[in-house]
């Protein structure tokens, strides 16, 4: 098959039209005429992390709070790694987000005074089931925002350090884009899919984060050289089991407290704090107290003989509608079994995720969220050093990322040539001529299989109990970079078996970089998310943000000290 | 998790095609298919889209599914979830997207 190539051009090209991505889309165009590109994988209604909604927005401050409390929490959760400069102008700005989203016809509960109801003490409630459509219609709406769908980007355009633009393929026909454009912002989401998943057999994809995210922005970044950090704090979602559905709703909105299979409540045992929680039920089910619960049954009914469907409580019947607006299979299974009221649900610890949303992994950014490459910006869970970001805090990000890129915007439009093209062109080109008639499905899914189980043995993943010792990851390494080298005989047919073989060396690449910076904090700082063997324990020496830049088949690592609520980084080189 | 299409009764309209965020559904002789139904991530995106409710969850055996299916009907700001079970046994559910989550 043949490639054809399409040149455009764009003021401001956003890579990925998710949260993030949208809303940047949005705010860029209430500051200036210019036009905007938003290159989306799939479909802006529907893609993304909030393809089927979201239950409450966890990340507001609430009354009698203030934006250094929400700093100071995410900071405390971290265990210190995180930056306070990026945390509190994200923290400032999640409030008017959130107005924003309610203006842009998002439904938030009030109270009968007509604030916001809360749900704790960063959470506000709302019905998210719409949310990505009400995102997605405000920048269909903007003439000034031109969408394309089903076009996936792979790779930066870069000169002296500075990103011009980027490559592109359409997912339904054999064209290659070349983008150029003044400034570029990834909003391309984290990464899923690298290590074995819950259920590694025909409901892989049944997770916690969105499996069509496949690390994209980090590994494109890394290609062309970007500082990344702290990549190694993994995030490890606590869930409900086999549904992967959330537990907040449960555990905040229902009061359903944490218990281990004798019913005693462990969770105040092991501390409170996100990698807490779930280490808790790790050790619970590790000591033989397994399987945890959340404890929304008074008492429980055996589901096997007793006549149980009889009847639902009130709070039953909101939390079936409550799960529909994010997560409608945990209300199917209610149905097929017994509702909450009536059985406890189990909880379990879902495969690690690279996630800078809730964690700190991504690009090394500064206040403007500008990377290490100059005219690219960063938002939404692929920018690092600001966890707890949540939709609001994306949505900040986004709008940083775009009032940033205005500096941009009266400067030409860079000018690519075919010579800064060859080298992605020839890359598709081993894959494409081959002389098959067929994609090589098989051996791209033994391939990621395989990549899964190395992941999951020897870097950490459920059936470690996240654990992984330096030898260990030595292992991982190896056999990463093997598996690497065996992806250059592959072959696509068509555009989707290229996508896949896309997708796969992302992902590798993003495991490198994973094994690299967990091989670098020799420390146990966060259970779970980062659990070391070999050293049990905290240590001073590693209070400081671990960075790597990829360059010419080398890791270099790069130590940054913190940034307290005294600084803040600036890029000065 | 995945989705199951009923092909008589799917209208061959495209939405679902259209909405998927993973790619996975296409038009073949005219009716929606979803090609790797082990890719499907289950957000029920295409059930809502459906015009004609052809497109329901379900629960593998794998995740301890009993053999429910669930379809989706928009009407208006409300979407009525139908769940039917194997025995014959249905359930109803409105959701308003008007009404914010209890919980």
């Amino acid at each position: 098959m043949e490639l054809t190539y399409e040149r455009l051009s764009t003021d401001l090209l956003i890579i990925g039209g998710g949260t993030a991505g949208c809303y940047a889309a949005i705010t860029f165009r209430e500051h200036s005429d210019k036009r905007v590109l938003i290159m989306e994988k799939a479909d802006i209604r529907r893609s993304g992390c909030l393809a089927a909604g979201v239950n409450a927005l966890n990340a507001y401050i609430t009354r009698g709070r203030t934006a250094e409390d929400y700093v100071k929490y995410a900071v405390n959760d971290a265990a210190g790694i995180a930056r306070h400069d990026l945390l509190l102008t994200m923290a400032q700005g999640l409030n008017a987000a959130a107005s924003r989203l309610e203006s842009l016809g998002l439904t938030i509960l009030k109270d009968s005074d007509g604030q916001y109801a809360e749900r704790g003490p960063r959470n506000i409630k709302i019905n998210g089931e719409n949310i990505k459509p009400i995102l997605a219609n405000a920048v269909i709406n903007d003439e000034g925002i031109t969408v394309m769908n089903r076009v996936n980007a792979f790779a930066y355009i870069t000169v002296e350090g500075e990103v011009i633009g980027a490559i592109a393929i359409d997912i339904n026909r054999p064209v290659m884009y070349i983008i150029a454009a003044k400034a570029v912002i990834c909003a391309t989401g984290g990464a899923a899919g690298l290590y074995r998943p819950n259920h590694p057999g025909f409901s892989q994809h049944k997770m916690w984060y969105c499996p069509f995210n496949t690390g994209t922005g980090y590994a494109m970044g890394i290609s062309a050289g970007a500082e990344m950090t702290t990549m190694e704090m993994r995030f490890i979602a606590l869930r409900c089991k086999d549904t992967i559905a959330p537990t907040g709703t449960l555990a905040q909105g229902a009061n359903a407290r944490q218990v281990n299979a004798h019913g005693a409540s462990y969770e105040r045992q092991y501390g409170l704090t996100t990698s807490q929680r779930v280490h808790g039920t790790v050790e619970e089910c590790r000591a033989g107290r397994g399987p945890c619960y959340l404890q929304t049954a008074d008492e429980q009914v055996n589901i096997h003989t007793d006549n149980h469907r009889s009847s639902i409580t009130d709070r039953d019947a909101q939390l079936y509608k409550a799960y529909l607006n994010m997560c409608p299979s945990q209300t199917l299974r209610w149905i097929e079994t017994a509702p909450p009221s009536q059985l406890n649900v189990e909880i379990e610890g879902t495969e690690p995720y690279i996630v800078g949303g809730h964690t700190a992994s991504g690009y090394w950014v500064d206040t403007s969220r500008e990377t290490t490459l100059r005219r690219l910006f960063a938002a939404g869970d692929c920018a690092g050093g600001c966890p707890q970001k949540y939709v609001t805090g994306a949505c900040v990000e986004g709008a940083i990322a775009a009032a940033s890129a205005l500096r941009y915007m009266d400067e030409p439009i860079p000018i690519i040539y075919n010579e800064q093209i060859v080298q992605h062109k020839d890359m598709l080109d081993q894959y494409l001529n081959k002389n098959t008639n067929r994609n090589n499905d098989e051996a791209i899914n033994m391939l990621e299989e395989e990549m899964q189980s190395i992941m999951d043995e020897y870097a950490g993943g459920i059936t470690q109990d996240y654990r992984y010792s330096d030898s260990s990851l030595r292992t991982a390494s190896s056999l990463i970079h093997a598996l690497t080298l065996r992806c250059e005989s592959l072959s696509a047919h068509d555009m989707r078996g290229l996508i896949s073989i896309l997708e796969l060396r992302e992902r590798l690449t993003v495991c490198a970089a994973v094994i690299e910076h967990l091989r670098e904090r020799r420390e146990t700082r966060w259970h779970c998310f980062a659990e070391h063997t070999d050293y049990p324990d905290i240590s001073d020496e590693y209070s400081c943000y671990i960075n790597t830049r990829y360059h010419d088949g080398q890791w270099r690592i790069i130590r940054r000290e913190l940034i307290t609520e005294a600084g803040h980084y600036e890029h000065c080189d | 998790m995945s989705i199951v299409i009923d092909r008589e009764a799917c209208i061959g309209c495209g939405r679902c095609v259209s909405i998927c965020p993973g790619n996975l559904i296409q038009m073949v002789e005219s009716t929606a298919f979803i090609v790797e139904p082990r890719d499907c991530w289950g957000c029920a995106s295409c059930v809502k889209e459906c015009p004609v409710q052809a497109i329901a969850l379900y629960l593998a055996r794998d995740i301890g599914g009993k053999g429910g299916r669930m379809t989706a009907r928009r009407s208006g700001s409300k979407t009525i979830w139908t769940a039917s079970l194997p025995d014959g046994r249905t359930t109803t559910v409105d959701v308003d997207s008007t009404v914010s989550n209890s919980y």
